[in-house]
């Protein structure tokens, strides 16, 4: 049994409160800008919403499903540490902030800050997949987890802005492009991915192709460019004790 | 290598006649300050080690020690003192920032000094708290503007989430990891006994102490380190922190090293990795998206918990503040910049910020002008250090203060200034076992409860000698205030008269 939710109607307070109470499938309708849809949601709910919710979505999610019929806006999954969004259009800034588990795959592009803070810790390992490309400053302070960017309309450039990975220490992004990204800190190892290094994301590219369509031959097999934290260099300000 | 330009700031002193070679410094010393020469059967120290936290003072049975500031000195100079010249030394020996702990130990003004308290004589009378009831009670939280009806006349009960204190005090926020575990169980099982609430800092929660959550404010930093649901669901509040008193504008960074199996199990990262806190949210960049982050935290926990923002005292701390009580946070804390810390930059920690106590004024007087005071709860910190402190700080304008160092001390700190070593030898700022377990939190909490205990009636003494019966009514009471020694300009920073002004 679903239940259908009219959020227009509603208005975000009203509507999470609802959602709060609910579980199985539910529906929403007319959404126009909502925040905190399916905040700290968990495994018994699976929701589908048809429009534009607000920030925030997903925030502090723990094991829903959520797929958006539409485009989302800004902090998508902060702080998510367990289920799955899928975005059937665009996202916007900060990205699945601090993200400590689940997955999120966006069909199109996002915006700066993607995947800002990721982290990982014992079996949590959180992905993003963007189809299109990102905004500047993508895995920033990155510290673990995975994010995969499949550029798909942009002609072998990479589309993730300026000041790719810094801060990064841990995780693992990938970029499919036949050039490699701008500003790439020297904290950050940037090089080409060998098929070996694709191992690990032909899972997630395969699901993205399922969710969105598209070849995975063609997604799958061009060059990528895997970036992650330079051991040899890592991030350090001497200290003196006083 | 060249020469060692730094002379030992303090001289162990040993009594070779009370001595007894029994070795216990020896063995207690993190530090390895003392040791045993075998043919001579004397026991020697070597004062470039030693902290001075007196860890071998107090253990000594025969009290054969003490610990007493060096009488080697430069030639006198008043503009380049000891303190500066080292300084220069350590960096041009390492290249490294100077690292500090605790708060900031410079001669900048105490305002608590130079205010006095008031007392009722002859026309009002002054209140007995032996015989007649004292509230020192608090709720924290937004407070309703009216009183409302619902249609059928009967009064709405319903509030926003409240806090409820037995004394104005709380614990300030101290991460497990900046201090260890038997000191957080200390802070936790102390909490619950008298009735108020200790802060988890920033990094996380352990699951031993989750039957504490009543009790527990939980905080949630820019890294967001061991934030998930159950954390926040099991906490009584929650700290947004934006800042901190000993190093406003700067963030945390714990190093790989110190994230130990438990430390990684709380802030939830892998063993051995860095934790970097930046200092920007980098998702808030303006009021709009402070509210964003509250409203996510509280519909997170469906709306049942009062959601705090921390920052420290800056310059324009009273717009910032006036912005904060528009954000929908229940509570601000304001962290002044005598605030403590596990380690912050010294240049940070010395220099930036303001003194809480002009700080808390000139947020109270904000807030009255604007109307909103009772849109929130504020509550101060950076150095609190007796009853007589709190006191001046709700009459100031406080609903409540945070303690950090004040709890610490009566945990057994002896302010030696070296947690970011990680070697307290008072199991206190160390994540070494063998250290941690000289931290008994059976006494631990019992000494913590005996210190708010001690400070309740003497709150109640004071208040009950201006002839106040609640401590609501002394809230922003700065008529109970007067200053000494202090200019204009002081005395109107703090809306408060001087010595010998009448109302």
């Amino acid at each position: 049994m679903s239940e259908t939710l009219s959020a227009k109607q509603l208005g975000f307070y009203a509507l999470n409160e609802k959602v709060r109470e609910l579980t199985g499938e539910i529906i929403i309708d007319n959404s126009y800008g909502e925040r905190f849809i399916a905040a700290s949601a968990t495994a018994d709910k699976s929701i589908v919403i048809n429009g534009t919710p607000g920030n925030a979505l997903g925030c502090y999610m723990d094991g829903a499903h959520i797929t958006v019929n539409g485009n989302a806006q800004d902090a998508v999954g902060d702080t998510m540490n367990d289920g799955e969004i899928v975005i059937h259009g665009h996202t916007g800034d900060a990205l699945g902030y601090a993200m400590r588990g689940g997955v999120i795959y966006v069909r199109e592009g996002s915006g700066y800050r993607t995947g800002i803070h990721m982290k990982q810790y014992k079996d949590k390992r959180p992905v993003i997949v963007v189809g299109g490309g990102t905004g500047s400053f993508l895995g920033e302070y990155m510290a673990g987890g995975l994010i995969i960017v499949l550029n798909k309309n942009s002609d072998g450039r990479a589309d993730v802005g300026r000041f790719t990975g810094t801060g990064m220490h841990g995780g693992a992004i990938y970029i499919r492009s036949a050039e490699p990204p701008e500003d790439v800190p020297k904290q950050v190892l940037c090089r080409k991915a060998e098929d070996a290094d694709k191992v690990a994301i032909s899972e997630y590219v395969k699901r993205y192709a399922a969710l969105f369509g598209g070849d995975i031959n063609e997604l799958l097999g061009a060059d990528y460019w895997v970036l992650a934290a330079n051991s040899a260099n890592p991030y350090k300000q001497m200290y003196t004790d006083n | 290598m060249s020469l060692n330009y730094i002379y030992p700031d303090n001289e162990v002193v040993r009594n070779y006649d009370k001595c007894i070679c029994c070795r216990a410094c020896e063995r207690q010393c993190a530090n390895e300050v003392h040791e045993y020469l075998e043919e001579a059967d004397k026991m020697i120290a070597d004062d470039a080690k030693c902290v001075n936290c007196h860890r071998c003072v107090s253990i000594c049975p025969v009290r054969a020690l003490k610990i007493v500031p060096t009488d080697h000195e430069f030639r006198k100079n008043t503009s380049w003192k000891k303190k500066d010249i080292y300084e220069v030394y350590k960096q041009a020996e390492s290249g490294g920032v100077l690292l500090s702990s605790m708060g900031n130990p410079s001669e900048f003004p105490v305002y608590w000094d130079k205010i006095l308290l008031n007392a009722s004589q002859v026309t009002n009378p002054s209140i007995d708290p032996l015989r007649e009831p004292m509230e020192t009670k608090v709720f924290l939280g937004a407070k309703e503007e009216s009183v409302k009806r619902g249609e059928d006349g009967r009064l709405i009960t319903k509030t926003s989430p409240q806090l409820k204190l037995e004394l104005p005090v709380m614990f300030s926020a101290m991460s497990y990891g900046s201090i260890s575990y038997n000191a957080h169980e200390s802070l936790a099982r102390a909490s619950q006994e008298a009735g108020t609430f200790y802060n988890t800092g920033e990094g996380g929660l352990h699951e031993d102490f989750y039957k504490y959550g009543g009790n527990t404010i939980v905080q949630v930093a820019s890294g967001r380190f061991g934030v998930h649901r159950e954390y926040l669901e099991t906490a009584a509040a929650i700290e947004i922190k934006m800042g901190q008193g000993a190093k406003p504008g700067i963030g945390g960074h714990l190093p790989g090293k110190k994230v130990g199996p438990n430390v990684s199990r709380t802030r939830m990262i892998p063993e051995g990795t860095d934790a970097i806190s930046p200092a920007p949210h980098h998702d808030i960049y303006s009021i709009e998206d402070l509210r964003q982050l509250v409203f996510s935290l509280k519909e997170a926990t469906a709306y049942k918990k009062p959601v705090i923002v921390k920052i420290a005292a800056v310059h324009n701390v009273a717009a910032i503040v006036s912005g904060i009580a528009r954000s929908g946070a229940d509570i601000v804390a304001i962290d002044g910049f005598r605030g403590g810390t596990g380690a912050a930059p010294t240049r940070i920690r010395d220099n930036v910020g303001i003194p809480i106590e002009v700080a808390l004024a000139q947020v109270d007087s904000r807030l009255r002008d604007e109307g909103i005071r009772d849109k929130i709860s504020v509550v101060a910190a950076g150095s609190i250090r007796s009853s007589a402190d709190v006191i001046k700080a709700v009459a100031l304008g406080a609903d409540a203060v945070y303690i950090g160092t004040s709890a610490l001390l009566a945990l057994g700190c002896h302010l030696c200034r070296t947690c970011n070593q990680g070697k307290c030898n008072w199991g206190i700022a160390t994540q070494r076992m063998d250290l941690v377990k000289r931290l008994n939190p059976d006494i631990g909490y019992k000494r913590l409860v005996n210190l708010m205990t001690a400070w309740k009636h003497e709150i109640e003494e004071m208040m009950g000698g201006m002839g106040i019966n609640s401590i609501e009514a002394l809230r922003g009471n700065r008529l109970m205030l007067r200053g000494v020694g202090l200019t204009d300009v002081e005395l109107r920073m703090l809306g408060i008269k001087h010595a010998g002004e009448s109302a």
